[in-house]
Parts: C-alpha cells; sequence; structure tokens
C-alpha cells in the first residue's frame, strides 16, 4: 500500500544571529544551512495496517507525513501510496487519502461544519445515498447531531476535532494520515477518538498512520511503530518487541495495606522505582518476576498486585537518549578516521 | 480535479463562498467605506470642471465617470494576494492542497460567491447615476450591456489572476504584500481610478493601452458611460481578453512552480 524508499527532504534556512549589526549584515550577505528533516528513510506498509510513528520534536514525523500526503516534494528518494506518487497530486489520489491535522483545521470558521460536509461531499463527487449513509453513522458514532448546525467558532475544541473527523471521512479515505489527533483534547475525549479511529479501520480495512505525542494514543492504536530521531529511522517493528528490547525488565506494582520499610523491599529482588504510602513498584528482570511476587505475598501485607511493561514514555526517553550518544560517539570518532593517512 | 467534475462541484461551491459572503459582511461593508476614493475625486474634479469642460468632461460627465468607478469597483476586485499570503505563511494552504480540486478554483468561487454581496452597493450607486446624470450613465443599447458585462467579467478576471500570481509569490519571497502594495500603487495611477485616462498625454496614453491596469476598471466604466463606439470596444475588449489569457497562463506557471516549493509549515 505504502513503500518509501531512500525518503529525504531538506530545506535550505536562512541563519542570521540576534542583533541589528547581523540583520545589517545579512542584507548584503545571506548565509543558509541546510536543515535535515528527514535524512534517507524507508519502509513499507501493509493495506489495513495501523502503524504509530514516533520521535521527539523536529524528528522528521509531520514532514514524513504531508510527504506521504503530496504536500512537500521530496528532495530524495522514492514514494508510492497506493500505486500513486503523492507529490503529483492525481485526483483519483488525493480521493483515497486525508491527513488530518491536530493543530490545523478544514472546518469553515465562521459557518457550521454542515457546510464543510456539504462542500466536501461536492469536492469529492460523494454519490447522494453514500453520502446520507456516511453523515448518519459519523453523527451517531461521534454524537455530533447538536453541533453541525452551531458556528464552527462556537464549538470547544473537542466538539471541533470530532467534526474535523467527521469531515475528513465523508469520502470515506482508504489512506488515513493523522498528525496528533488529539492534542489538546481531555482524556475522556481522547479514548473517543481512538475507538472512532479503530473502529473506522477495522470496518472500512483503512491504513492508518497517527503520530502523537500521547503514548496511549499508539499503545491503543498501532501494533506496529515506525521511530524516527533526526530524520532518520532507528526502530520499525512491534511495539512490544520494542519495549522488550529497551526495557526488557518488568515492572512489580504492589499496593500495601499498611506502610512498610524500605529494608522491607530490598530481599524482594530487583530495583526499587517508587516507595510512597501504600505503593511499592519494582523493576525486575522478567525471569525472576516469579519468585519476587512469591516473596512479596509471603512476606509483606499485600492487596493488590499488577505486573506491567515499563512506560512507554520512559522507553522512548531511552531509545531517544541511546540514538544521541550514538551519534555523538560517531561524530567523536569521524574526525580521527579523517586523520588516519592513507 | 477534472474540469467537468470542478463544474459540476461549482454551484456547491458558490453556495458555501455566499454563506460565508454573508457571514463577513460587516468586514465587507468596511472595505465598501475605503473604495469610496472616486467619490472624492468627484468632487474634486468637479470643481476642475465649473468653469470649462476638461477635455470632453463637463461635471455631469464627472459624476457619471466616477459613479461608475465606484461601482464597478465593487465588481472587479479581488482580496486573493492577501489570502494567499496568509495561507502560505501559516501553512494553511495545506488543508486547500488535500482536496481534489485545485485552490486556484477555490479562491475563485469564493471571489465569485461575494459578487451578490457587492451588487447591494452597485446597483444603488448605478441608479444614483441615472438619477444625477440621466440614461447616458449606463449603457444604451443592447451590445453595449453585453460589451460592458464581458468587460467587468474581463477585469474581474486581470484583478483576480494578478492577485493570484502575486499572491503566489509568497512561496519563493516569503512574503509578497509588499509587491502587491506596488501593483495597488499602479493601478491607481494608471487604470483611469483616479481621472479617466483619456485625459492623459498621448505618450502616458499609450504606455497605458500596453499595460493591464487600464482594462481592470477603466475600460468597463468607459463601456458603462458609452465612450467608444462598437469597433474601438471590441479591439479594446481584445486587448483585455489577451491580458487575461496572458495572466492565466502565468498564474497557472507561477503557482504550479510556487506549490512545489511549498513548505506546509506549522502542525
Amino acid at each position: 500500500m505504502i513503500s518509501v524508499r531512500g525518503l529525504r527532504k531538506h530545506y535550505k534556512v536562512h541563519k542570521r544571529p540576534p542583533g541589528l549589526k547581523a540583520a545589517l549584515r545579512s542584507l548584503v550577505h545571506r548565509s543558509y544551512t541546510t536543515v535535515k528533516a528527514v535524512d534517507g528513510i524507508s519502509f513499507d506498509i501493509r493495506p489495513g495496517e495501523r502503524v504509530g510513528f514516533l520521535g521527539p520534536n523536529g524528528a522528521g514525523k509531520t514532514t514524513t507525513l504531508k510527504v506521504l500526503s503530496g504536500l512537500l516534494h521530496p528532495s530524495e528518494g522514492e514514494v508510492t501510496v497506493d500505486g500513486h506518487v503523492p507529490r503529483l497530486r492525481e485526483e483519483a489520489f488525493l480521493k483515497k487519502i486525508m491527513l488530518v491535522m491536530g493543530q490545523k483545521q478544514q472546518l469553515l470558521w465562521d459557518l457550521p461544519p454542515a457546510e464543510t460536509f456539504e462542500l466536501n461531499r461536492a469536492i469529492y463527487d460523494v454519490p447522494a445515498a453514500q453520502y446520507k449513509q456516511t453523515m448518519d453513522e459519523l453523527i451517531s458514532l461521534l454524537d455530533i447531531g447538536d453541533l453541525i448546525g452551531k458556528p464552527t467558532r462556537q464549538l470547544s475544541l473537542g466538539e471541533r476535532m470530532k467534526c474535523e473527523l467527521a469531515a475528513a471521512l465523508i469520502h470515506r479515505p482508504r489512506v488515513l494520515f493523522l498528525d496528533e489527533p488529539t492534542i489538546g483534547l481531555d482524556v475522556s475525549m481522547q479514548a473517543t477518538m481512538r475507538t472512532f479511529i479503530k473502529d473506522y479501520n477495522e470496518k472500512y480495512g483503512a491504513t492508518l498512520i497517527l503520530t502523537s505525542h500521547y503514548m496511549d494514543d499508539v499503545a491503543a492504536l498501532c501494533p506496529r511503530v515506525i521511530v524516527i530521531d533526526k530524520g532518520l529511522l532507528s526502530y520499525d517493528g512491534s511495539l512490544d518487541a520494542l519495549v522488550q528490547r529497551i526495557r526488557p525488565e518488568k515492572r512489580v506494582v504492589l499496593r500495601l495495606s499498611e506502610q512498610v520499610d524500605a529494608a522491607r523491599l530490598a530481599p524482594l529482588g530487583g530495583k526499587v522505582v517508587t516507595h510512597e504510602a501504600g505503593t511499592a513498584v519494582l523493576q525486575v528482570r522478567q525471569e525472576a518476576v516469579n519468585a519476587t511476587i512469591s516473596r512479596a505475598l509471603a512476606g509483606l501485607p499485600v492487596t493488590d498486585l499488577t505486573v506491567e511493561n515499563a512506560p512507554l514514555e520512559e522507553v522512548m526517553s531511552e531509545l531517544f537518549a541511546e540514538n544521541k550518544a550514538r551519534r555523538e560517539a560517531a561524530a567523536h570518532e569521524a574526525p580521527a578516521s579523517e586523520s588516519v593517512p592513507a | 480535479m477534472s474540469f467537468r467534475n470542478t463544474m459540476r462541484a461549482m454551484p456547491t461551491l458558490l453556495k458555501v463562498g455566499f454563506a460565508e459572503a454573508v457571514a463577513y459582511r460587516a468586514e465587507m461593508l468596511i472595505w465598501v467605506l475605503s473604495t469610496t476614493m472616486p467619490l472624492v475625486n468627484m468632487v474634486l474634479w468637479m470643481a476642475v470642471a465649473r468653469n470649462a469642460p476638461v477635455g470632453r468632461f463637463g461635471q455631469a460627465d464627472f459624476v457619471g465617470y466616477f459613479l461608475a468607478t465606484f461601482a464597478v469597483r465593487q465588481l472587479t476586485s479581488s482580496w486573493a494576494a492577501w489570502l494567499i499570503n496568509w495561507e502560505v505563511r501559516q501553512g494553511t494552504l495545506s488543508m486547500r492542497l488535500l482536496r481534489p480540486i485545485s485552490p486556484l478554483w477555490a479562491y475563485a468561487a469564493e471571489n465569485i460567491a461575494g459578487f451578490p454581496m457587492r451588487l447591494i452597493v452597485a446597483i444603488p450607486v448605478t441608479v444614483l447615476a441615472v438619477v444625477l446624470v440621466g440614461s447616458k450613465a449606463v449603457p444604451q443599447h443592447a451590445w453595449q450591456w453585453a460589451f460592458f458585462v464581458l468587460a467587468v467579467l474581463g477585469g474581474w478576471a486581470i484583478s483576480f489572476l494578478a492577485n493570484v500570481t502575486i499572491g503566489a509569490l509568497s512561496f519563493f519571497l516569503g512574503s509578497s504584500q509588499k509587491v502587491m502594495e506596488v501593483w495597488l500603487v499602479l493601478y491607481f495611477v494608471c487604470s483611469g481610478y483616479m481621472y479617466p485616462v483619456e485625459l492623459l498625454p498621448a505618450g502616458l496614453r499609450t504606455l497605458i493601452n500596453w499595460l493591464p491596469f487600464r482594462y481592470q476598471i477603466g475600460l468597463p466604466v468607459e463601456l458603462m458611460t458609452g465612450a467608444h463606439g462598437w469597433r474601438e470596444a471590441l479591439v479594446l475588449l481584445g486587448a483585455q481578453w489577451a491580458w487575461v489569457a496572458v495572466l492565466g497562463a502565468l498564474t497557472v506557471a507561477v503557482w504550479k512552480q510556487g506549490v512545489r516549493r511549498f513548505a506546509a509549515f506549522g502542525g
């Protein structure tokens, strides 16, 4: 469905230091620097897959989505989406895809969302019967019946986002790019959006690529993740495998009926991550989990016990730290190797 | 989007565009106030012509000319350059580019959809001109009406295409608002907006005939006030629509090149 080979997107950016002197100098001499937003990534995505793009700010996730949706022309590399070259922005391609951006909107600001829906119906040439069926479905699933007649500007962020999603799905896109779709939403609205997106993927077999800084979005929606860092692909695989690779240890969370001394936790094995009133969290090697649980149940007033993976936020931070250390080591080695005589 | 599909979508685009124009009616009325310069010019030129006509223009002729100028400006203006500048700089153009219809058609539809609101101003001004000047304030024959309508469409097309071309320069320059301001200065000087072009010296008139500005507003006004016989009007209309064709080709070329450079900032 989606094939990306050696994708690069570089920008030439004007650069000058602050201050009047630098401003005057830039009148006659402008210096530029090349920003490597994406620097040679390759991957394939099968039809119907749900894939999460992860990475720190400025990693190149959104740039990649914009290239895939035809908004940006790649500097290098080959990209196809369902047989189309996105940068050509053919009509057939644009009718198959949609990019939903949490920080950009397509709803007409001063008109009710119903007007944008009608506009999209005409632009995407959606047959009347299909439009009615889709709208009935979207209105019911997203619970937006009372909203679509109010001016967009009068809707709350969550209400607006639900209408944005409805506007994006009127033509039933086969490929859905979601860039931070839950940004700024409260927890319950995030959950609503996740459920809806997952149902859409399952019902229509749509391929879905998601970027989000909310790890709960990724964990709930994406069996596969692609991690991009400084424009490079640093991981492509299942979320579980990523957690296993970075943090193979498990978290044993103990809820206790009374406060216990830290000394009583030591014999359980593993490392104490937190120990607060009534709760202790231990980090334990996977093979030692059973023994730790047995010892805890035997020696402590345990009222509840759970075994979890390390939080995804921590896993990602560790992965990014690893990548950074590797980059710095490579940069450190590069000058030395250059000085070796031929 | 194919031309056929675009035309099928056009009624909805116009309907939604009209709803937007209605929503922004207060803004539009304020804009109308900012276009009252012809009324000031009318008073000035009437004073100049108090004792003797200027060229063929007596006081009544100036009233007819400048009321026509005011009315025609309502129908031939475009603001696409400002909108494109904003959307390119903010990255909101992305949402238009994702749709299977050229943003150029969408901008055009939004402009055209505002016409009924603008007619609310233009028609009473035209009626006032007839009351003050008599029937010579409007075309006398069917062919003159037809030529006038064609000239208004051509004038709007030149304004719109120039706006889009200059707006699209923001893909290359970061912002092209100053370029638009330069265009507007030339428009005020060369279009017949401040004074009838025929009052200028012959050399300047020749130069102006080769530029697009006169065809934006001067020509429709001249045709409205019966300044030309049909042969001369036909030649001028030909020149006007030649400019439409040239600017149309230029607009498409600049837009296509510009979109390649679009950085889709934000989000």
